[in-house]
C-alpha cells in the first residue's frame, strides 16, 4: 500500500483525505515504545531495534520516560512485586496509549502458569492490553508482527465510536416488550 | 579431615553431639543448632582451617510429618581449599536460628532469602526483611504446606 504522502504531491500541493485517516496514518507512523524489558523477551526487543530488523522504519524509537511513549512493550515475566510499578507506568502515559503484552509470561504467565506463586497471571489482569504476541519468547519478526497489528488497529480508529448510539437507535427500532 | 573439624566443632559444641551426615554431598556436619554461632565462629577463625568464606546458605523444609526444618551453610575455605557444609535441625514451629552474619558479611542476603522462602527467622540479623518476595505478602512460598493467597492487592493469584 502506498503511504498517504506519496500520492498527491507531484499534482499541486494539494491533497484530499479525511480528518480521522490523517490523525491515524501520523499516530500510526511514529508509535514510541516505552522501553519496558522485565525479563528475557526484552532480549528479542532489544533485537528488534537493532540494524537487521530495525524498528526505526516504523517510527518506532524506544523511549525511557512514560510521558514521551505511546506504546508499552511488556516484554517479560509479570511478577507481583513489579504489578503496581507497571500499572503506575501504564497510567502516566499520555493517552492514547497502547499496550503489547510480549510472549506467553506477559500474556498468561507462561511457564509459571501453575506453580508460579510470584506471577501475575497474564499483565491483563493490571492493563488493558492491545495486542498480544506468543512465543516464548518471540522472534524480532513476531514483535513487528505484532507492530503490524497494532497499526491495523490504530488505522481502523474513529474519533467518534457510534456503537453506543447505534444500539440505542437498535433499541428503540425494535418493538417494546412490556411484560 | 572431616574427623579434624569434627573435633573443633565438637570443642564448641554445649548441648550436644555434632554428628557425620554422610548423605549429604559433600558430606555434611550436623551440629545443634544453638551451638551454630560457636562453631561457625571457631571454623573461621581457627588456623587449621580457616573456613574464611560462606558459599551458600540453603533452607529445606522436610515437611509436615517430619515436623522439622534444616539451614544448611556452606563453607569455603580459600588458603587450604576446603568444603565444608553444616547442618542444623530447626523444629518446624516457630523456627529460629542465629545469625552468622557478624562472623561472614555474605550471609545477610542468604539469610534473608531462606527467611523469605521458609520462615526461618536469624536472631541478630541486622536487618531481617523479604528479599524477593513483596513485603506485604502472606505466607512463605517455599513451606511443603503452602498455600498462597487467592488475591494480591486485588489482583488474582491464580491463574
Amino acid at each position: 500500500m502506498k503511504g498517504l504522502l506519496d500520492q498527491k504531491f507531484e499534482q499541486g500541493g494539494v491533497m484530499i483525505t479525511q480528518l480521522e485517516d490523517l490523525l491515524n496514518w501520523a499516530r500510526l507512523s511514529s508509535v514510541f515504545p516505552m522501553t519496558f524489558g522485565i525479563a528475557c523477551c526484552a532480549i528479542e526487543f532489544m533485537s528488534t531495534g537493532t540494524t537487521i530488523y530495525d524498528m526505526d522504519r516504523f517510527g518506532m524509537v524506544a523511549r525511557s520516560s512514560p510521558r514521551q511513549a505511546d506504546v508499552m512493550i511488556v516484554a517479560g515475566t509479570v511478577t507481583f512485586k513489579m504489578a503496581d510499578r507497571i500499572k503506575r507506568l501504564f497510567e502516566q502515559m499520555a493517552e492514547p496509549r497502547y499496550v503489547i503484552s510480549m510472549g506467553s509470561c506477559s500474556n498468561c504467565g507462561g511457564p509459571y502458569w501453575q506453580h508460579g506463586y510470584h506471577v501475575v497471571k497474564g499483565v491483563d489482569r493490571i492493563v488493558p492490553v492491545d495486542v498480544y504476541v506468543p512465543g516464548c519468547p518471540p522472534r524480532p519478526e513476531a514483535l513487528i508482527g505484532g507492530f503490524l497489528k497494532l497499526h491495523e488497529k490504530i488505522r481502523n480508529e474513529r474519533l467518534t465510536a457510534p456503537t453506543a448510539i447505534e444500539k440505542l437507535l437498535a433499541k428503540e427500532q425494535q418493538p417494546s416488550h412490556v411484560g | 579431615m572431616l574427623d579434624e573439624i569434627l573435633s573443633i566443632a565438637k570443642s564448641q559444641c554445649k548441648n550436644g553431639e555434632p554428628s557425620v551426615d554422610d548423605q549429604a554431598t559433600p558430606k555434611a556436619i550436623r551440629i545443634p543448632y544453638a551451638d551454630l554461632a560457636a562453631v561457625c565462629k571457631e571454623l573461621h577463625r581457627n588456623p587449621a582451617v580457616y573456613f574464611d568464606s560462606l558459599s551458600c546458605v540453603t533452607g529445606i523444609d522436610n515437611g509436615v510429618d517430619a515436623g522439622t526444618m534444616e539451614v544448611a551453610y556452606n563453607l569455603y575455605s580459600i588458603p587450604f581449599n576446603l568444603h565444608l557444609m553444616i547442618k542444623v535441625v530447626l523444629p518446624r514451629e516457630n523456627p529460629e536460628v542465629e545469625s552468622v552474619t557478624s562472623i561472614w558479611k555474605s550471609a545477610n542476603w542468604m539469610e534473608r532469602e531462606v527467611f523469605d522462602m521458609y520462615g526461618i527467622r536469624f536472631n541478630n540479623h541486622p536487618d531481617l526483611r523479604r528479599i524477593l518476595m513483596p513485603a506485604d505478602w502472606e505466607g512463605y512460598p517455599l513451606r511443603k504446606d503452602y498455600k498462597h493467597q487467592d488475591y494480591y492487592r486485588d489482583i488474582k493469584v491464580e491463574y
